[in-house]
């Protein structure tokens, strides 16, 4: 366990000298920017579309970090030989790896929570500017909690889509390829609803079962976006939050379990 | 190269591009494209592009619904089209489907007349039905269905989609008692300023900042309809009198039957017809076109 922490703790270290914190910056940047220009450009509706641009630039900029950070957190090291060094140490292969996950999953975490307070930053300040219609014409109160909960399980699909990245990197070489798959993956996943359906387009019953048998298999990235049930205020079914929490968390150790085999077995040679 | 000679390239490289766009714009502004287009239309596609963005999307297009409608009405196009408005703003709504101000914006302005809308209360219809299926407890969406009904002069249905508003906010225990009075008014009188006026009365209760500014100025213009009828009712009396309708307002006065020129709610002067003695507003006062409503 320490040296997964070790490991976890050097990854937050590098992603900080590679200045993956400055999307914060971006990110604040943004929502001030927006908060202004909205209101020029739209006829009401400030609060909703801030609240929008809020939760999208989150989990865009997460992708973005999860992406193309994840699938050079194994690749790089093999890349420049430094794994050979760090082999050499009592750090096991199985830790090396799990240290990764860890330290880029704290940094996203890191990210989001600072993103996050920004946000309900913007949020207030746009409470004290508009004037109350505008206020009472919104469905939901502007620094609504609830928000949290849509920022939690960007989170948790920011977790998968590292742990993908992640398993990609485990065993190819190239970059390019691993960061391809992975956005394919994440891509496949927003369309569950088609692929369970697939049968009512397709005439071959073959094709129905395979688009449905990858719906349970894919995994479903559509069912972490509670975005607008939030922002409109509208009710999420009880139990949606933990069970959809529980499904990413045992997808994860899914993934993770196949990338340790994967990469316990690698010839770095 | 030192710093400061870099930043001094950079200073005069940014200032020729900058210029040399202007020189640009100038010399080929009549080459840039002009009309508007949509490359996505289909609301099917556009929600799996969208990806799990689909709310900021449905943001974008509501942006681009509010300034097209905007561009369009403030145009100096003769025959004003707004052809694009309904596909943007059912773009807007698949993406979001409870995008609530994009529906009821859609069927005010898709069932306002031209030029001040697009003069479609087929297509406000079918967006609020939409909305309705999105959200069958909310009471707005049968009104405003009730409300496209009034504004198209058909109260019967008028009067039955206010009636299922006011069993919507019944189920929903939001008491709005004004609905079934409302529904009445339309069966008994509709089309006339009394009963224009309850619904725009209402409207000015909206969170919709724009919703309530609209009702204020079509307020006004039923005052200015009730005003224009007196008027004209003035102006019978003076002919009775004098048997030729009055040549100006100044005749009126000095015949007592006015203390002053009449002025609309903006005030403008009214026009009075000297050959038939009708009297309408200016076409350039914001009264202008008055509403086809018959006086209370």
């Amino acid at each position: 366990m320490r040296a997964i922490g070790l490991v976890a703790l050097h990854v937050f270290r590098d992603s900080v000298r590679d200045k993956v914190l400055y999307s914060i910056v971006a990110f604040a940047v943004l929502l001030m920017a927006a908060s202004y220009l909205i209101g020029q450009l739209t006829a009401g509706q400030d609060l909703k579309i801030i609240k929008d641009l809020g939760l999208a630039a989150m989990s865009l900029m997460g992708l973005f970090i999860a992406v193309f950070i994840g699938i050079g957190l194994i690749a790089r090291e093999i890349d420049r030989r430094s794994v050979y060094a760090v082999l050499a140490k009592p750090v096991r292969r199985h830790e090396l790896l799990l240290g990764k996950y860890v330290g880029l999953v704290g940094t996203l975490v890191v990210n989001l929570a600072v993103m996050a307070a920004a946000y309900y930053v913007v949020l207030a300040y746009m409470a004290w500017m508009l004037p109350p219609a505008a206020l009472k014409a919104s469905p939901a109160p502007p620094t609504d909690p609830r928000l949290l909960l849509a920022v939690a399980m960007i989170g948790l699909e920011l977790a998968l889509v590292t742990a993908i990245a992640l398993f990609w990197s485990t065993f190819s070489s190239s970059a390019l390829l691993s960061a391809g798959l992975t956005v394919a993956l994440y891509i496949a996943g927003q369309f569950g609803a088609d692929l369970k359906n697939f049968e009512q387009v397709v005439q071959s019953p073959a094709a129905g079962t395979i688009g449905r048998a990858l719906y349970y298999v894919l995994p479903n990235f559509a069912a972490f976006d509670i975005k607008t049930q939030v922002v409109n205020a509208l009710p999420i079914a009880d139990g949606y939050v933990a069970l959809t929490a529980a499904y990413a968390l045992t997808y994860i150790a899914l993934l993770l379990t196949v990338s340790v085999i994967i990469f316990a077995r690698r010839d770095f040679k | 190269m030192s710093v400061v000679k870099g930043f001094v390239v950079i200073v005069i490289l940014l200032a020729a591009v900058v210029r040399m766009q202007m020189v640009r714009e100038q010399r080929f502004s009549a080459a840039e494209p002009a009309q508007q287009v949509l490359y996505v239309s289909s609301p099917a596609v556009m929600t799996r592009l969208a990806l799990s963005y689909d709310a900021i999307v449905a943001d974008l297009y509501w942006i681009r619904a509010i300034q097209y409608y905007g561009g369009t009405r403030l145009s100096k196009e003769p025959d004003k089209s707004y052809d694009l408005l309904y596909p943007l703003l059912d773009l807007t709504t698949s993406l979001d489907r409870n995008f609530d101000i994009a529906y009821r914006f859609g069927a005010y302005f898709l069932s306002e007349k031209k030029p001040g809308g697009a003069g479609r209360p087929d297509l406000a219809i079918r967006l609020l039905e939409k909305a309705l299926a999105a959200r069958p407890d909310r009471w707005e969406y049968p009104h405003d269905i009730g409300f496209v009904y009034y504004r198209d002069g058909d109260y019967k249905h008028a009067a039955e989609w206010f009636l299922r508003a006011a069993d919507a906010a019944d189920a929903s225990g939001t008491k709005n008692a004004w609905l079934r009075p409302l529904a009445a008014s339309t069966l008994a009188s509709g089309g006339d300023t009394a009963s224009s006026r309850i619904l725009y009365q209402q409207l000015l209760t909206s969170d919709a900042d724009w919703l309530r500014r609209d009702a204020e100025l079509r307020l006004k213009r039923l005052d200015a309809v009730d005003e224009v009828a007196q008027l004209e009712r003035l102006t019978k009396v003076y002919e009775d009198r004098f048997g030729d309708p009055p040549p100006s307002w100044a005749d009126m006065v000095r015949t007592g039957l006015l203390r002053g020129t009449p002025r609309d709610p903006a005030g403008i002067p009214y026009v009075l017809n000297p050959w038939w003695g009708d009297v309408t507003v200016s076409e350039t006062s914001p009264m202008w076109p008055l509403p086809t409503e018959r006086p209370a």
